[in-house]
């Protein structure tokens, strides 16, 4: 029988083949639509019914949080990317052919951050994130202009040094669990290695995570290693540039929480949360400051991405049971809101023909719904009550202040500054008298609305089953 | 107890060549030269990942040697001298830094690896531990080779390189499971697939593989 576990690796897997062969968008795009949908309702249901792991696929508190989240944000995607492909072909940007391959990428890319995420096998773990970074190059680039191109080559060449030290850092926790557990494959499976982790040798895990942090952390779009990151967003397609933000950043981090825990589990080993807190508030600061010279719209809204993830990989790194609550919630409505952001954004830059912040503006007069739920999704990405980012936010920050003032202190300076930078921008975009084209945008609106309106919910109630979810995984990740 | 130090000499040898033939690449200013070289890289991968597999008694090490001696030996190099006699682009590689500052640091990564890695594998045994520090030194030559160069050539060698450096840490770790093996050569497989397309696209857009071509175009400068 086939169960819930592998349903959301054989779905998208599938999907993909059936894409890369079937012609016409129409059908291409509902049936992408169809998959990804089918794959969130699998993940979904991994809620009540408990797959066994084996040796290769693992199921936990944590990493369903990390599934469901993924293909939820897959699916709205996916809905958004048919209108947007959609305005692509009729304006003559893509051609049939690309548009074939580029559903069947969407469909691997699913697939590859499934399985990163469902992998028991530190190995194939490692060999799914190259996968989904791969997929993603080759759509990044899928537009062929020169800046696509560059963009395309950088994230390749950077992901690729990135996934190069990750693989190092992999061998390395090999071998620091082969003598415990011994040869063979036992010792890279990650049930396995977490129930001997306090026997291994403390100075190779050390080592192997500084690897890790940094191979990992490139893909996380940690600063200094972030520089592929923006490239990448403003060039790409924007479901694209909404899937990266949203979903491929958080499975590198995933990645990354996982080897932390492993990390935990041995005393004599460093302690590896104060390496992400510095990783986390460089990039946030860093990030919040690159906020204020930017030109091009998708290009801030990656920044804005680095700054976020900088924020969830501090609060990850402080640890504790309150700070972890904090970084997850952090990280899921991020997920949410900065999808939302890029399902607005793609439409704007289709209405105005450009991405350059300066030719447009008075959204919110020409455009209403566009212009509204872009103002609407800023104000949440900035941290406003009563929206769920200022939740998540407040917990980072109240729970950090308790423990330690300064880093507190660093980190919203970060968070405000930010602020300023993105109000600065959005008061160009949305307000004033409209410039640049006027059309009307057929858009489908549902997917950002709805991500907005989980968002705003999350700020005032969040559902008791989902407040106990959150803590019983914030209690694992230590 | 022969065969045990004769066994560790040839791996150690061999281990240490390819740091050796690493930094030749970095002074290569040619790029057919650079290529040579990089044949040569694979070529001692080759024997070296062969010899392990002979020393470790395990078959499958056999199947990643003859990948690395047709593949990256002969079959990559082969692709890429045709790409760029068709770019007519055999000139010489514009280092970003010369020769001799570039071999400095490369000495000085080397060393990096050396005392990072013998120091914490005190405990492991010592075929391992010299293997680890080898591998590491040439995937930081791997590296240095991609921040020095701006061709994109050049680049996919140095990050070619970096791969075999991961392939001899991989293979040094013994009873590694064979996942890591056919990952490795898949993403080998992959990466030139990528690389082939790319240099492809950059030939019909800029008549060039000029890096420093690509970033004037960069979004944000107008």
């Amino acid at each position: 029988m086939i169960d819930a576990l592998a349903g959301v690796l054989i779905i998208p897997a599938a999907a993909a083949v059936l894409l890369a062969v079937l012609p016409g968008y129409r059908l291409t795009a509902r049936l992408n639509v169809l998959a990804a949908l089918l794959t969130f309702v699998t993940a979904s249901s991994l809620f009540f019914v408990h797959p066994e792991s084996g040796a290769y696929l693992l199921v936990d508190d944590l990493n369903k949080v990390f599934i469901v989240l993924t293909t939820f944000v897959g699916f709205t995607t996916s809905v958004f990317s048919a209108s947007y492909i959609g305005h692509e072909i009729e304006i003559g940007r893509l051609t049939p052919r690309f548009v074939r391959f580029y559903h069947a990428m969407y469909q691997v890319l699913m697939f590859a951050m499934n399985l990163a995420l469902v992998a028991n096998n530190i190995g194939l773990m490692w060999v799914a994130i190259e996968m989904a970074t791969l997929t993603t190059v080759l759509m990044v680039g899928i537009y062929r202009t020169h800046e696509a191109l560059e963009a395309a080559w950088k994230y390749f060449i950077l992901g690729s040094v990135g996934i190069a030290l990750a693989l190092f850092g992999t061998i390395l926790i090999y071998m620091a669990a082969r003598p415990v557990i011994g040869e063979g494959a036992d010792a890279m499976v990650w049930s396995t290695l977490m129930s001997h982790a306090a026997q291994f040798d403390p100075a190779l895990l050390n080592v192997a995570f500084i690897f890790l942090l940094l191979g990992y952390g490139t893909k996380v779009g940690l600063a200094p290693l972030h520089a592929w990151l923006p490239d990448a967003h403003a060039e790409g397609p924007t479901p694209i540039s909404a899937v990266l933000s949203g979903l491929l950043l958080n499975v590198a981090l995933y990645a990354l929480l996982r080897f932390k825990m492993l990390l935990a589990l041995n005393p004599e080993a460093i302690a590896p949360g104060p390496l992400m807190v510095i990783m986390g508030l460089i990039s946030c600061l860093f990030a919040a400051f690159m906020l204020y010279r930017r030109r091009d719209i998708k290009r801030m809204f990656a920044y804005s991405s680095i700054e976020h993830m900088g924020i969830i990989v501090f609060a990850f790194g402080m640890g504790g049971a309150l700070a972890n609550f904090a970084g997850l919630l952090h990280m899921t409505m991020h997920s949410l809101t900065k999808s939302a952001i890029f399902f607005a954004v793609g439409h704007i830059a289709q209405v105005k023909g450009t991405q350059k912040i300066a030719d447009m503006g008075g959204l919110t007069v020409s455009n209403p719904v566009l212009g509204w739920g872009l103002v609407l999704g800023v104000v949440a990405i900035a941290g406003l009550p009563p929206l769920g980012i200022f939740m998540s936010e407040f917990l980072v920050l109240s729970s950090t202040f308790a423990r330690e003032p300064w880093l507190a202190i660093i980190l919203a300076l970060g968070i405000l500054v930010a602020l300023g930078g993105l109000f600065l921008r959005l008061n160009t975009i949305a307000f004033g008298a409209p410039r640049g084209p006027t059309a009307k945008a057929e858009a489908s609106y549902v997917p950002m609305f709805t991500h907005l309106a989980l968002v705003f919910m999350a700020g005032i109630y969040m559902p008791a089953p989902l407040v106990k979810g959150f803590e019983n995984v914030a209690r694992l990740l230590g | 107890m022969l065969r045990g130090n004769l066994s560790f000499d040839v791996a150690h040898l061999l281990a240490g060549s390819l740091v050796l033939v690493s930094f030749m690449q970095l002074y290569q200013d040619r790029l057919y030269a650079l290529l040579n070289i990089y044949a040569l890289h694979a070529l001692v991968l080759a024997a070296s990942v062969g010899w392990q597999a002979f020393v470790q008694d395990a078959p499958h090490l056999y199947v990643t040697a003859v990948i690395a001696l047709v593949f990256k030996a002969i079959v990559i190099p082969a692709a890429l001298h045709r790409i760029i006699v068709r770019l007519g682009i055999h000139r010489e590689i514009e280092t970003v830094v010369g020769a001799g500052p570039t071999m400095l640091l490369g000495m000085g990564l080397v060393a990096l690896s050396m005392v990072v890695m013998l120091r914490v594998t005190a405990e492991a045994d010592p075929l391992a531990r010299e293997d680890l520090a080898f591998a590491l030194s040439v995937v930081l030559l791997g590296l240095l080779m991609m921040v020095t160069r701006r061709n994109a050539v050049s680049q996919v060698v140095g990050f070619m390189s970096l791969e075999n450096g991961l392939v001899l840490a991989a293979t040094g770790a013994k009873g590694m499971p064979l996942v890591v093996e056919i990952s490795v050569a898949f993403s080998v497989l992959i990466a030139f697939i990528v690389v082939g397309i790319f240099l492809f696209r950059i030939r019909e857009r800029f008549d060039t593989v000029d890096i420093q071509a690509l970033d004037r175009f960069r979004g944000e400068r107008q």
